[in-house]
């Protein structure tokens, strides 16, 4: 075990390094950011040239980027253009995306599981085709159109929530973006662990369990959902990267300064510092959480082990 | 029914969890009693005087400082401030003399040093200020922005102080209307503070104005409060102003309505087709000195060869103004007749006449101007701008349908959006592109002048489309050395003249000023920047 956990750990070292290569390339091909500095007027060349020599643009490609990851192992993450230290970016809109992030997960988990247990022990009937349905509606159902639905529903037309997050984003207020973020994540994890359920609801295990007498709740979550939540458990593992990084849209509609604004800021500004080194912060929560979920597969199923 | 019990289960708990939510906000409406809460961006430099060029940063300038002249809010005229006078004998040397008084928030008092020393840091190009060509009509600015290598000077030549509360400006050409200038942000005095604390103050600027920085986080937003020392007459009505910064107009706008944001000084364009619905009166729609323009590419000579200026102003009048701004804009644009904007007043050489014919949507004349001119360019005409803000997208298309209309030869224009705005700006100002593309342009002072010089003058710094023309510089020239106002803007109108017989840019609309405000407040009025007069708010 922890040697498989060394291993991955080493294996983390090239995808990290290609990972911020590929983006750093992809910022770099958005072009010079120093032109829209200066808005609507001509960038005043020698200002101009000195903001690049600062920032080290008037360099080639590969030597911005051994600079820039250089820093990185200092810890110093660049500097956005508004004068702020990357890092000090981060201390703030990293723990709100969190979490948010959280908040999502968990009412996928808790919502998205009960909702796919209920369905498939009653594969067939009125409330499995109900679940069905629904489900696949919050599917194709875009995030931003649920996001500003719900918004306006809640928010401004009957008023029981506040329709935007203040900037300390407590916990209590991130609980409607939470939703409109866990939805269509939701609706996978439902429909996941119906059709695991209701596969294994005729596995031997089950029948001879249910044959010993032991009681229906038992059954159900020491034999059944134990089994079929590896294929849940994936899902979840990479949702959690997959919802930080793409709580843009949800962050903009309820103004939430977090990981998504920021990027979306940096995205906007040609600022590489910034979206260099966010998504090198979400490269690493992504390798940590399918981690966290290969180590999980073997607290789930001791069938599995791992050298 | 055990699943059916789960489930009433997990629609209690999102049930409950909703209704701790609503006790935890929504109920007050807007913000504290007395101050006013409004909706901001991030702005995209240090809050500096000389470092700030856009809106954003400017709304904050505005209420922390004032300079030697300011800007009626209403009518854009320029009236002293800080400066008693401004005199000169000759348009190119000037004396200032300050009023006694005045002193920044920390309790410095505001001297002829303060002016001097700001200026030569903005012009300085070690301190990579974006304004710093704002002092280029000061003699020395070479020595200190030198457009290659190090300054040689740390000072500029042309500015002396006499005595604590004068001082003299030598400019290095004759400029009359240079006082006029001085309103702008970029001039606004400094205190010692900013020279020996650079950080401490960029993170809670001290200035001059009607208001302090009560506390400032960056990216969040910045609470502003009225400073009862200030000196000056136009004293904050209200006890401060919250600026919040919104991630999306779209979302500040839900705010006001559902009474969580007292002020939004940007109305989305998605909302205009409700606003007057849901604000009635408490929605502003005025002028700005704002004009967006389609601007020819006239460095590349199939564009500039003889005959095309028939063909520029025959693009020109295949579109229809004011459908496209009724439609798209519902009429937070105005169709464009000049290329200065309204926002200047006729007195200040606004004069709705002057494009004439060439900006009336007329298509048989334009068919007939684009042959006679040898037709479009390989018979086809394609327009760039980035696309990522303000609808120009949708305007785009509208504008090319309205040309393809007119001609009657199937598609020949077409659109090129751009992704991001510094993209946008990278290709327009490396002269890339081959076809006409948007230029927008905010003013920084409300004069003509501004409105034509720096677009249109040969080797002007945004003329990006290399407009040359003898005769509207030797107009331009004089017209800045006319010491009488009112012929001064006689001779920038006739220099506007050859712009419509040329038209190397075509004027499309004037940009308004949007906003909209909750019940509490009253006294809201935009200024000819757009930017909300905070002062003047009265807060019930």
């Amino acid at each position: 075990m922890g040697r498989y956990v060394i291993r991955r750990l080493l294996q983390m070292i090239p995808v990290f390094i290609g990972s911020t290569f590929l983006i750093f390339i992809m910022v770099y091909a958005l072009g010079d950011p120093v032109a829209a500095l200066f808005g609507d007027k001509a960038p005043d060349p020698a200002t101009a040239a000195r903001i690049r020599k600062d920032l080290y643009l008037d360099r080639p490609l590969w030597e911005q980027y051994l600079h820039y990851m250089g820093q990185i192992f200092q810890g110093d993450f660049g500097t956005a253009f508004n004068g702020q230290p990357v890092t000090e970016l981060m201390a703030s809109a990293f723990p709100v995306t969190l979490r948010l992030t959280l908040v999502a997960i968990t009412i996928e988990i808790v919502v998205g599981i009960t909702l796919g247990v209920v369905s498939g022990l009653r594969r067939g009937r009125t409330i499995d085709t109900t679940l069905l349905v629904l489900t696949l509606v919050v599917i194709s159902v875009p995030t931003f159109v649920t996001g500003y639905l719900l918004q306006y529903l809640l928010g401004v037309k009957w008023g029981w929530v506040r329709p935007t997050v203040s900037p300390d984003a407590p916990l209590n207020e991130l609980i409607l973006p939470g939703i409109v973020l866990a939805l269509v994540s939701l609706a996978y994890v439902t429909r996941l662990s119906r059709t695991s359920i209701a596969e294994n609801t005729k596995a031997d295990y089950v029948r001879t369990a249910v044959a010993k007498g032991l009681p229906r709740h038992r059954v159900i979550t020491r034999h059944l959902l134990r089994n079929s939540l590896i294929p849940v458990v994936t899902f979840i593992g990479t949702d959690i990267g997959a919802l930080m990084g793409g709580a843009i849209v949800t962050e903009r509609i309820f103004n939430i300064h977090g990981v998504g604004y920021q990027l979306y800021q940096g995205i906007l500004r040609n600022n590489s510092p910034t979206v260099v080194g966010f998504v090198t912060i979400l490269v690493i929560v992504f390798l940590l959480a399918n981690l966290l979920v290969d180590l999980l597969y073997a607290v789930l199923d001791p069938r599995i082990r791992y050298a | 029914m055990r699943g059916a019990t789960h489930a009433r289960w997990a629609a209690a708990a999102v049930a409950v969890a909703l209704a701790a939510t609503a006790c935890g906000g929504g109920s007050d409406s807007g913000g504290e009693a007395g101050i006013v809460s409004s909706s901001w961006g991030d702005p995209q430099n240090p809050l500096e005087p000389a470092n700030t060029n856009e809106v954003q940063g400017g709304k904050v300038l505005d209420m922390l400082f004032r300079g030697l002249v300011r800007y009626d809010p209403a009518t854009g005229e320029a009236q002293n401030m800080l400066a008693e006078r401004i005199e000169t004998q000759d348009s190119q040397n000037f004396t200032v003399t300050l009023k006694d008084g005045w002193t920044f928030s920390n309790g410095e008092p505001v001297t002829a040093q303060s002016f001097v020393d700001a200026w030569n840091y903005g012009a300085d190009v070690r301190n990579k200020q974006n304004n710093a060509p704002f002092f280029s009509d000061i003699a020395g600015y070479d020595d200190v922005h030198p457009s290659s290598g190090d300054p040689t000077a740390t000072a500029m030549k042309g500015l002396v102080v006499k005595d604590a509360k004068t001082f003299t400006v030598a400019l290095d050409k004759k400029f009359s209307t240079w006082p006029d200038t001085l309103g702008y942000q970029a001039f606004s005095p400094l205190p010692k503070a900013f020279f020996t604390d650079h950080a401490a103050w960029l993170d809670k600027p001290v200035g001059n104005g009607p208001y302090t920085v009560d506390s400032y986080t960056k990216g969040t937003g910045m609470k502003l409060r009225r400073w009862d020392g200030y000196p000056g007459e136009d004293k904050a009505v209200n006890d401060g102003v919250d600026l919040k910064v919104y991630t999306d107009n779209n979302t500040a706008y839900t705010d006001l309505i559902s009474g969580n944001l007292d002020l939004v000084d940007d109305i989305p364009a998605q909302q205009l087709k409700n606003v007057k619905n849901d604000l009635g009166d408490r929605y502003i729609n005025q002028p700005a000195l704002i004009i967006q323009t389609l601007t020819f590419p006239l460095y590349d000579p199939q564009w500039s060869k003889p005959g095309m200026e028939k063909v520029r102003r025959g693009i020109s009048m295949a579109i229809n103004r004011d459908e496209i701004t009724r439609q798209i804009f519902r009429e937070t644009r105005t169709p464009a007749k000049d290329w200065t904007s309204p926002a200047l007043g006729e007195k200040g050489g606004f004069n709705p006449a002057l494009c004439g014919d060439a900006c009336t949507y007329d298509p048989a004349a334009a068919k007939q101007l684009i042959q006679e001119g040898g037709g479009l360019p390989g018979g086809k005409v394609t327009l760039t701008s980035n696309v990522d803000t303000g609808s120009h997208r949708d305007w785009m298309d509208a504008v090319c349908n309205s040309i393809n209309n007119a001609l009657g030869e199937g598609p020949v224009c077409t659109v090129n959006p751009v992704g991001t705005f510094a993209d946008f700006r990278n290709q327009q100002s490396s002269y890339k592109l081959t076809g006409p593309f948007r230029s927008g342009w905010q003013a920084d002072y409300p004069l003509i002048q501004n409105f034509l010089q720096p677009l249109y003058y040969t080797g002007a710094s945004s003329n990006y489309g290399k407009f040359s023309d003898p005769q509207f510089d030797k107009l331009v020239d004089e017209a800045n050395q006319e010491a009488d106002p009112a012929q001064a803007i006689a001779k920038f109108q006739d220099a506007e003249k050859i712009l419509a017989a040329q038209m190397p840019s075509i004027p499309l609309w004037y940009q308004n000023g949007s906003a909209g405000y909750a019940e509490r407040l009253s006294d809201v009025a935009l200024n000819q920047f757009s930017v909300p007069v905070y002062n003047r708010i009265k807060v019930s």
